[in-house]
């Protein structure tokens, strides 16, 4: 189990590494100066001078990758081009919006996922398995954006049970917080919950059709008993690699949702701070949003090997 | 408790709750806006959005914007100027205090002039400063500007947003905590979200009616019109989606306001690169365009078309769009005087406003008709920026000029669009040293017309401002004479 677990530790490290220096030549390439955007189209030439010099643009790649990457290292993330303000600090405050949002988001998708897969795969071919399977395939099929837009138009503006969007902040009270969250959360919950529900159920009609649970059956155990103690525990392994990918994509995956309702997450960060070539919030999100993945993926890898102890010795 | 007990305590709880909104006229107003300002500073950025939330709330300058483009004094209450146009005596109010308790004095105005033109100034519109040669401290009261040579703008100049007078103390974080002298007080940020003001107890002129302001920054367009509808905002100024006005019109909870603004929009040409370089074609581009087409259908018809780059609202406009009426024959002649029977090939180039991308598909098919070809490019800002505006890499743009009283960029030949007439250049130097307003008015109205008959550029419209707003607010600014969103006498009806 421990070498499993520091292979994967080093593969974490390495990943980093390659993401850090992919990212900071990928916004290098990038047109556009930031001071420029800044000061418009009546500056003069020492006042952007003056600005590039402010913002310390004006140093070489590698000198400014480095700064870049040894603050990371310290946790430092350095300061926004356009706010003016600590990149740590900016994200903190949005990642109170997003990482909220996406956990919301993920609690209903399995919350409905789960059972709606497991009746399904249980009643195979009948009327609810039928119903089920379409309902999802709608869910997939519709675009979340459009749904939210629907809502806000159906509990906002004319149920006026929700705000059309907008996030009071959690000092508004765990609510009201929750309540701004309800309706983005939904939008962002049904597409998943569909996805998910559909993986859960193949997932599990596979095992279902495995030889251990026809020995299980013959030992005694009704269908259900050898769903539950058996089938279930093994079919989890593909659901779980789709709610790690749902995770990371929830966490910056959101920046149409959060348009849709106003919302200050990470992914209007992220969409504001391109166009203002605001690079090193670019560079500092799509970093942290790179660790967010591979800390989950590497979570997920943990999952597996609890879930299938088969696996610990196997790698 | 009976039911009929618990009847009648509900209606005296109705009643009570209902005497309550009557006696308390709403003394709160949220606003919403599209963009959100980067920082607070609006003497360091070009962002319009700093002064749309902070502009006359926050932040006073020596003289201001009326709503109607007038400048009025601020914080001088009066001028002298000198016989030769070259020294200002600026006398200033007595009693002003900076929102943190410190006394407005010409030390302050003197800090803030010398730092906008300083060396490092980070100051966005620098030109505006550039005639000055020095600013007196006279007594704390007064303070004296020297030009290097009389400039009839100067009070203009003074009025804007990058022209406040901020405090040196409070210079180090005014991009997080700006502290000025205005009516309002900058209370808090939530980035991302909202900025919230409050009335300033100790204002030195009028006191506002608001006791609390809070701005939200909705950027997308279907979402704005949700908010207004679901009446989470009370006012939205530069409402996005022109299309759903009339909507707005038609329903009484609403009143909608369209505006002037001083955004000349204009398909601009780049008047060095072949074959922008020969007149006759700019002219031929200048004649196929419809400007009612290109209002309609980018706009919704919002917005008053214009033949020069002046605003229309300006006493001083004179009304040249015949020079260059729709003639799509005439353009085609003209094409074949200047050589290209067969019309040619160009770029278009646009920046991420509908006004420049809806209309630039409008104005490429109206081209296409006279023989032109455009290569039309979307560009976000950054990349326009530095294509086009610095690089001048391209054939024609379309972009609108938000700038007050901006024709001076004519006189600048190493300005995007390359227009470089010594003549023209001449004519502006005269318009700045002349302090006689009727002759400096003369002036203009040739200048207007030179722009118009060398065909620089093609004159679209001018951009309207709209706003949506509850039908109870009063006192709402209709036009936008710079960027502002002036709440000070701003209130609802009871």
């Amino acid at each position: 189990m421990l070498q499993y677990f520091l292979k994967r530790l080093l593969s974490l490290g390495l990943s980093l590494v390659a993401a850090s220096i992919l990212i900071f030549l990928a916004l290098e390439v990038v047109p556009g100066d930031p001071a420029a955007y800044m000061l418009g189209i009546n500056a003069q030439e020492d006042t952007l001078n003056a600005l590039r010099e402010q913002l310390g643009l004006n140093g070489t790649i590698l000198q400014r990758y480095l700064s870049w990457a040894g603050g990371l290292l310290v946790g430092d993330f350095g300061t926004s081009y356009t706010y003016r303000t600590p990149v740590s600090e900016l994200i903190g405050e949005r990642l109170w919006v997003s990482l909220p949002l996406a956990l919301y988001a993920l609690t209903l998708s399995t919350m409905i996922a789960f059972p709606a897969g497991i009746w399904a795969a249980s009643r195979r071919g009948s009327l609810v398995d039928t119903g089920v399977m379409g309902v999802t395939q709608l869910g997939v099929a519709i675009p979340n954006f459009w749904f939210a837009m629907l809502m806000v138009l159906v509990f906002a503006i004319n149920l006026r049970w929700f705000s059309a969007g907008g996030f009071p902040g959690w000092d508004a009270g765990f609510l009201a917080g929750m309540k701004a969250l309800t309706l983005p959360a939904i939008a962002l919950a049904l597409p998943q919950a569909s996805i998910l529900t559909r993986v859960m159920r193949s997932s599990l009609l596979d095992t279902l059709g495995e030889d251990f649970i026809r020995s299980a059956r013959a030992k005694g155990l009704t269908k259900g008993q050898a769903m539950w103690r058996h089938a279930l525990r093994n079919a989890l392994i593909p659901v779980l690699t789709i709610m790690g990918l749902q995770f990371s994509f929830l966490l910056a995956g959101a920046i149409i949702i959060e348009n849709v309702f106003y919302l200050p997450g990470l992914g209007r960060l992220v969409f504001q701070a391109i166009s203002s070539r605001d690079l090193i919030v670019v560079e500092s999100v799509v970093m942290l949003l790179v660790f967010a993945v591979i800390v989950v993926n590497f979570a997920v890898d943990l999952a597996y090997a609890l879930v299938d102890p088969r696996l610990r010795r196997r790698r | 408790m009976g039911l009929k007990k618990f009847g009648s305590g509900l209606i005296s709880v109705l009643a009570l709750a209902a005497s309550i909104s009557i006696a308390e006229a709403k003394s709160d107003i949220i606003v919403a806006m599209q963009l959100e300002p980067p920082h607070l500073d609006p003497t360091s950025a070009a962002a319009g959005a700093i002064d749309s939330v902070l502009y006359s709330n926050v932040f006073e300058g020596l003289t201001r914007f009326g709503p109607d483009g007038s400048v009025n004094p601020g914080l001088a209450e009066s001028w002298e100027i000198s016989e030769d146009g070259k020294t200002y005596t600026f006398k200033l109010h007595e009693g002003v205090k900076f929102h943190d308790g410190t006394d407005m004095t010409a030390e302050d105005v003197k800090f803030s002039l010398d730092r906008a033109r300083a060396d490092d100034s980070a100051n966005a519109q620098k030109a505006l400063f550039a005639g000055i040669e020095s600013v007196e401290v006279v007594d704390p009261q007064t303070v004296t500007v020297t030009l290097n040579e009389a400039n009839s703008n100067f009070l203009f100049n003074m009025a804007w947003g990058d022209a406040v007078i901020v405090a040196p103390e409070t210079i180090a974080d005014i991009k997080t905590n700006p502290v000025g002298t205005g009516a309002f007080k900058f209370s808090d940020w939530v980035q991302g979200d909202r900025i919230d003001l409050e009335k300033n107890p100790d204002y030195w002129g009028t006191p506002a009616n608001l006791d609390t302001v809070t701005f939200k920054f909705i950027s997308d367009p279907t979402a704005a019109f949700a908010s207004v509808m679901a009446e989470d905002v009370n006012a939205f100024v530069g409402f996005p989606a022109p299309e759903n006005l009339p909507q707005f019109e038609a329903d009484p909870r609403f009143q909608v306001l369209v505006g002037s603004t001083e955004g000349e929009t204009i398909l601009a040409m780049n008047n060095k690169l072949p074959p922008f370089d020969n007149a006759k074609v700019r002219q031929a581009v200048a004649h196929a365009i419809d400007r009612q087409a290109i209002i309609d259908g980018a706009m919704f018809g919002y917005g008053t078309p214009i033949g020069t780059h002046f605003a229309p609202h300006n006493p001083d406009y004179v009304d040249l769009t015949e020079l260059s009426a729709h003639d799509p024959e005439l353009s085609k002649k003209l094409l074949a005087e200047a050589g290209f029977p067969d019309g040619f090939e160009t770029t278009l180039k646009l920046p991420p406003p509908s006004y420049a991308r809806r209309g630039g598909e409008i104005i490429a098919s109206q081209l296409r008709a006279i023989g032109i070809e455009t290569e039309i490019s979307n560009l976000e800002w950054a990349q326009w920026l530095e294509q086009v505006f610095r690089g001048k890499d391209y054939g024609l743009t379309i972009v609108s000029h938000t700038e007050p009283m901006d024709i001076g960029i004519y006189a600048r030949p190493d300005y995007y669009f390359q227009y470089d007439n010594p003549e023209f250049q001449k004519l502006f130097e005269a318009i700045t040293s002349e302090n006689d307003p009727e002759k400096r008015s003369e002036l203009l109205k040739q200048a207007e017309e030179m722009i118009a008959k060398d065909y620089v550029n093609g004159y679209l419209f001018q951009l309207a401002f709209p706003t949506v707003a509850d039908a109870r607010i009063k006192g709402l600014w209709k036009n936008q004479p710079t960027q502002a969103t002036d709440l000070t006498a701003v209130s609802w009806e009871e």
